[in-house]
């Protein structure tokens, strides 16, 4: 099978575009541009549409639109600009409208810096613009799962009718690596969208809305929005498990910080410490069966972000208790080292650090 | 088989074409690759380096923190790298910027008049296909046929015309180190 | 550091970090010397912008605030408001100002906020890399208009100067290149005309600079002025838009 090497970036925009994406609305922001760039080049040429808008704000208020209106549609970014997304990411929820967002993160808070981070992930799975609402998030960790995940992503959102978060940072979006390309989807194939603003041909008019002034009905919709989640925590929950069979210890990590969380298992398995590793690849769905699944054998896990500790709320409620949690996070930009995390193992098998609020070292 | 190279110099020296070129010619020999770049602002005047790792095996981590070979374009970036390279690991240097003499007895050193070799064939922009040339004589695990073959997806479509002068590069650095060392 | 005796006190010394033939740093410049021949570096408040200007804040030896994208003109308001006897502007690229920052720029132009205004137009997005900007020029290529930026899908070229004039609360808006010695005399004039006005406490003054962007444009800096002399001049004449007396 045909085997490209890509950016993320890039992987992710041809991606979109197989899984019938046919238009795009974003803005210039450093580390995804090579996302509006290649929707540039290439949109126009299966008769799609790329604007770049005035702002962030503007783009997602045109994915609104144009989600409304049927169409599978992306926009993509990166920390600052998905801030300034939130607002409308709250509406879209909320009128449950499907739709594929980006979110190449990059060191913040403010204006930050520009190197990858993983500072977001409260702003992404918690909520970040107002109201009892989520996104799906998908963290992808290689350049062939950021394709794979992208394609997917518009099947989930059309599915629950609800925005769909990829969230990478600037390794993933700049990185080359081999990518195998799936077939693009049939267009004519797709399920029809009978909810969608194109106009009340013979049938009652479609309001897309997220207005309910009866408090009543406000409590359904939500309610309503919440069967939907749940449903998806029962799903679309997922996680790769590495050297877990027989582990004792367990790193915790997504994305970039997996990958390189994985070399340190490796290591640490040299050494003889049994130790795997627990990739969550959903991120809201938060993947707690997968994990719940593994207190039999495991004794203490570690969780690695590039944060200062975000994740590790998550694995904590998973666990409820039931064993004790370390952490390691570098952040601001700054990745973490495969001797570093190895270390941290080490700790963690001689039973320091655990609860520790902070890095270990 | 695992190889992790750093490639560096400063802006407009081609680091990153090098490195995808390399990766592209791994991945089509069946290796896995990954190629990360170094990235920043537009402004000029930095040094630009990026991190390429080729393996039989899936590749965990795609940054290198004791790469087994550093391929610097100019001073600031062997002197940025030079003390990561492994034990026993290789290092290739521009020695037409570099003249300093250069420390590290652990280390295998290859000395290459990279400027001059391309002024040699006439062009002193392909200085990057002279020193992966030489780099790829040596450590023989990619063929410089497939990298060669290579060259016409990476280079841009603009560029197409330059081909033949960037296959010349390269078998002018592989020359070199054949004649130096064979 | 050596400084000659004409080196502005209001600039830092640092060396700017702008490409070569890049029109930011003179720029940069004009204003400080305004600012040293007014007299007014102890009371000025500088806003820089998110663009390649970001670090203006290092350059600029003066008290200044960092703004997110586009808002520099509404964090001014808010020292302004603080400050009614300083004077403060705000030194913003095209993307910043005339894309991200339009609703900013126009209700602080229109409440007549009593700022001025550099608005730096080099045609393209510089620090992200060449994007289009509002200001591209029709059929110029960016990354993100990669066929030439065409009306139909990106409309036109965003006139900032025209704009602004005929809003009731700005009082002097002028357009200028600095492309030759000449222009940038009247660039200077206009700098020190649109802090006179503030000092005078008349209202909103903005100064619309054609500037450079070699690295993005793919030119020689040579080149790139030629551009900026003969190209943007003809959409985006040079000229006083507004002058309230
Ligand atoms: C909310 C937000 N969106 C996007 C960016 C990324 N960004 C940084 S500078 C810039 C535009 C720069 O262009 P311009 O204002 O024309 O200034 P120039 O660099 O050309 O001087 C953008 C979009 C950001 N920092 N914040
Ligand atoms: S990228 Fe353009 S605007 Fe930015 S410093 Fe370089 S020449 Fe100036």
């Amino acid at each position: 099978m045909e085997k490209r090497l890509m950016k993320g970036n890039e992987a992710i925009a041809e991606a979109a575009i197989r899984a019938g994406c046919r238009y795009f609305f974003g803005y210039p922001i450093t580390p995804q541009n090579e996302i509006p760039e290649y929707m540039a080049l290439h949109l126009p040429q299966y008769g799609g549409v790329f604007l770049q808008a005035e702002s962030e704000v503007s783009a997602i208020n045109m994915v609104y639109g144009a989600a409304g209106a049927g169409a599978r549609v992306m926009t993509s970014s990166s920390s600052p600009g998905i801030s300034l997304k939130m607002e409308g990411i709250s509406y879209i929820a909320a009128a449950e409208l499907p739709c594929v967002i980006v979110n190449m993160m990059r060191g913040g808070p403010g204006l930050g810096g520009i190197q990858p981070s993983q500072a977001d992930y409260f702003q992404a799975v918690k909520g970040g613009g107002h109201g009892d609402y989520h996104m799906t998030v998908l963290a992808p960790a290689s350049v062939q799962e950021a394709f794979d995940l992208t394609m997917e992503a518009f099947e989930i959102a059309d599915y629950y009718r609800n925005p769909v978060m990829i969230l990478g940072d600037g390794v993933i979006g700049q990185m080359m690596e081999g990518v195998v390309l799936r077939e693009p989807v049939k267009l004519e194939e797709l399920k029809e969208k009978e909810w969608a603003t194109d106009g009340a041909v013979n049938r009652e008019p479609n309001i897309i809305n997220s207005l309910f002034l009866d408090a009543v009905k406000l409590e359904e919709h939500n309610l309503k929005l919440k069967a939907k989640y749940d449903l998806m925590r029962e799903r679309e929950a997922r996680a790769e498990l590495y050297k877990m069979d027989d582990a004792e210890y367990a790193v915790v990590a997504y994305g970039t910080s997996a990958r390189i969380s994985r070399s340190a298992v490796d290591e640490a398995r040299k050494k003889g410490i049994r130790v795997g590793l627990i990739r969550p690849v959903s991120l809201f769905p938060f993947p707690e069966k997968i994990i719940r699944s593994t207190i039999a054998k495991t004794r203490t896990y570690l969780v690695v972000e590039m944060s200062l500790g975000q994740m590790i709320e998550d694995l904590k409620l998973a666990l409820n208790g039931k064993r004790p949690v370390c952490f390691y996070g570098r952040t601001g930009g700054i990745l973490p080292l495969v001797d570093e995390i190895l270390e941290s193992i080490e700790l963690m098998r001689r039973g320091e650090g655990i609860e520790a609020d902070c890095c270990l070292s | 088989m695992r190889e992790e190279i750093i490639m560096a110099g400063f802006g407009g020296q081609g680091i990153m074409l090098m490195g995808k070129l390399l990766a592209f010619a791994g991945m089509k020999e069946g290796y896995e690759v990954s190629w990360l770049p170094s990235y920043g602002p537009e402004m000029r005047g930095g040094t630009a380096n990026c991190t390429v790792i080729i393996s039989t095996e899936k590749i965990a981590s795609p940054l290198s923190y004791r790469p087994d070979t550093l391929i610097a374009m100019n001073y600031p970036s062997l002197h940025k790298f030079l003390s990561r390279v492994k034990k026993n690991g290789s290092i290739y240097y521009n020695s037409s910027l570099i003249q300093n003499k250069v420390d590290a007895e652990d280390k295998n050193l290859n000395e290459i008049p990279v400027n001059e070799l391309a002024a040699d064939i006439g062009n002193d922009k392909v200085g990057n296909m002279v020193i992966l040339g030489s780099y790829l004589a040596k450590r023989r695990f990619i063929s410089l046929d497939a990298v060669k073959e290579s060259l016409k997806e990476i280079i841009s479509e603009k560029w197409q015309d330059l081909i033949e002068l960037n296959k010349r590069a390269l078998e002018k650095g592989a020359e070199y180190i054949n004649k130096i060392r064979p | 550091m050596k400084l000659t005796a004409a080196y502005p006190e209001s600039l830092t010394g640092k060396e700017f970090h702008y490409c070569p033939g890049c029109t930011h740093g003179l720029i940069h410049r004009l204003i400080a010397e305004v600012i040293d021949e007014l007299e007014i570096r102890e009371k000025t408040i500088g806003v820089a912008p998110v663009g390649c200007a970001v670090l203006a804040y290092e350059y600029f030896n003066l008290d200044m605030q960092e703004a997110s994208h586009g808002r520099a003109p509404a964090v001014a308001t808010g020292i302004k408001r603080v400050h009614p006897d300083r004077v403060v502007f705000t030194y913003q690229g095209d993307g910043d100002l005339a894309s991200i920052g339009t609703a900013e720029i126009i209700h602080a132009a229109n409440r007549g906020e009593k700022i001025s205004v550099f608005f730096i137009n080099n045609a393209v997005y510089g620090m992200t890399g060449g994007q289009m900007a509002p200001t591209t020029l029709t059929g110029q290529r960016t990354t993100t208009s990669p066929l030439g930026r065409s009306v139909e899908s990106s409309g036109y070229p965003l006139k900032i100067s025209e704009l602004l004039s005929i809003l009731e609360g700005s009082v002097f808006i002028a357009r200028v290149s600095v492309h030759n010695p000449a222009h940038i005399m009247k660039a200077k004039r206009a700098v020190k005309t649109s802090f006179q006005y503030q000092l005078d406490g008349k209202g909103f003054s903005l100064v619309e600079f054609l500037s450079t962007c070699p690295t993005n444009w793919g030119m020689k800096p040579v080149e790139a002025l030629r551009f900026a002399g003969e190209e943007m001049t003809k959409y985006f004449p040079p000229g006083t838009y507004k002058e309230v007396e």
